[in-house]
């Protein structure tokens, strides 16, 4: 019998697919646990069909789809899994929006975006997978995203 | 084509027909500019001109740009003189300037201080250039003196020689230039070779730069010779500095070998990368592109102003 690593939960989010080593910082853009109180397990490195990854779960919290496609700046290949009653309700890929806000910051350490001024940082998308970013006011490429998490 | 209320932040921001239809509108400009006409036509209009950081000809340009078009200039060349020293935002800066005027023109040290500057003010923004990063207006002079020199861009050879690493005009200019169809030659030392991002985005557009370090060689055929300052204040070490200053000069015994109708252009200052011997050349044509700043601001004005003539 397959061995279950992390229990099946009864409702909640499952983010299954994340690139191995990512689920932490996948935590830290969704602000878990900051800004939830809920049971979360996390998986890392778990042996897949297609190699290792990590599974992030969420129990009795179900997350907007549109608040999770942010991952998608380091985990493009992941998927969000709505459980009700331990089956998936919805399942759908994450998409990384066109704009991305106050994410992650801006490489450029001369951009005015790293400076004291009231704004965000803010990242146009150029490419979704590999995800590519363009930051709003320099025009620069970040050069390592996942390293720049806010 | 409407550009009222428009802010001039990028090259990038704008479509070759809309290039096209500014540097037509300041062919317009051009007498006035030499001051063989009048024109009042922002009078009663207030520009701000805040420059962060020095400037000789952008700066005078923009003022001779708005004086000669009838309006007015409030501003400074020296922030230490302002309430920045005090630690004041640029946001709050901008908020100031936009009650206060028409129109801003603005030069920054940080990149993407236009584009921030834009968020906080109703009126137009212009950037005058934004630390390593863009310098729309003089993209548009240079596209200006070509266009005027040699009538048209497409499939002119043209050479960006120097600093391609922290030149702010060459990134802008390289971009303009492939919209245009023109063949590019990237001139550089190996440290200051031009950014792979915007060797990207000539491709994107359909041209393939040719990158070499020997002038000598590319000169031969080239039709533009676009020269720029090895840039002190944007290296981030003295000793990576004095290992490439002095690199490449142009002088009379280099342009021997050119094309008889090669013009050479650089957005000045200059220090040592022209030898003055070849102001007095038929090819030198620099004085002339830093005269072509005039027109093409007054024109920038006029337009975003809506106060066309």
């Amino acid at each position: 019998m397959k061995e279950l690593k992390i229990p099946l939960i009864k409702s909640g989010t499952v983010i299954d697919h994340i690139a191995a080593g990512n689920a932490v910082k996948v935590l830290r853009i969704l602000g878990i646990p900051k800004t939830h109180s809920s049971t979360v397990s996390v998986a890392m490195n778990v042996r897949s069909r297609l190699g290792k990854k990590d599974i992030v779960k969420v129990e009795n919290r179900e997350i907007d789809p549109y608040e999770v496609d942010k991952i998608a700046l380091i985990a493009p290949k992941a998927t969000i899994n709505i459980i009700r009653n331990y089956e998936v309700s919805e399942k759908h890929k994450v998409e990384l929006p066109d704009e991305i806000v106050g994410i992650t910051h801006c490489s450029n350490p001369t951009c005015v975006s790293n400076y004291n001024e009231p704004v965000e940082s803010r990242f146009i998308v150029l490419s979704k997978d590999p995800p590519r970013i363009k930051c709003y006011y320099c025009e620069r490429e970040p050069e390592d995203i996942a390293e720049r998490i806010i | 084509m409407n550009f009222r209320g428009r802010d001039i932040i990028s090259i990038k921001d704008f479509s070759k027909e809309e290039i096209n239809y500014i540097l037509n509108y300041s062919k317009k400009m051009v007498s006035y500019a030499k001051g063989e006409g009048h024109i009042e036509k922002l009078k009663g209009k207030v520009l701000s001109s805040l420059f962060f950081e020095p400037s000789t000809r952008t700066r005078l340009s923009f003022e001779s740009a708005m004086n000669r078009l009838g309006g007015r200039v409030i501003g400074f060349a020296d922030p230490t003189a302002t309430s920045q020293k005090k630690g004041e935002s640029l946001s709050d800066t901008i908020r100031m300037a936009d009650a206060y005027s028409d129109a801003i023109v603005i030069r920054h040290p940080q990149e993407g201080a236009a584009r921030l500057a834009a968020e906080f003010a109703d009126i137009p923004i212009l950037n005058a250039g934004d630390g390593a990063g863009r310098h729309p207006t003089q993209c548009l002079l240079d596209l200006f003196t070509i266009i005027t020199e040699k009538k048209k861009i497409e499939k002119q050879k043209v050479i960006l020689l120097g600093d391609l690493k922290y030149g702010r005009t060459v990134h802008s200019l390289a971009y303009a230039l492939s919209l245009y169809g023109a063949e590019l030659i990237f001139v550089s030392p190996e440290t200051l070779k031009m950014p792979k991002e915007v060797v990207n985005e000539c491709k994107e557009l359909g041209t393939e730069p040719h990158s070499t370090s020997n002038l000598e060689k590319a000169i031969k055929d080239a039709d533009v010779l676009y020269a720029t300052r090895i840039q002190k204040e944007r290296f981030p070490d003295a000793e990576e500095y004095n290992r490439v200053v002095g690199t490449y000069k142009i002088d009379n015994h280099l342009l021997k070998n050119a094309n008889d109708k090669l013009i050479v252009m650089h957005p000045l200052p200059r220090v040592t990368e022209i030898d003055p011997e070849v102001d007095r050349t038929h090819h030198a044509l620099y004085f002339k592109q830093a005269f072509n700043g005039v027109p093409v601001r007054m024109a920038l004005l006029s337009l975003v102003t809506g106060e066309k003539i």
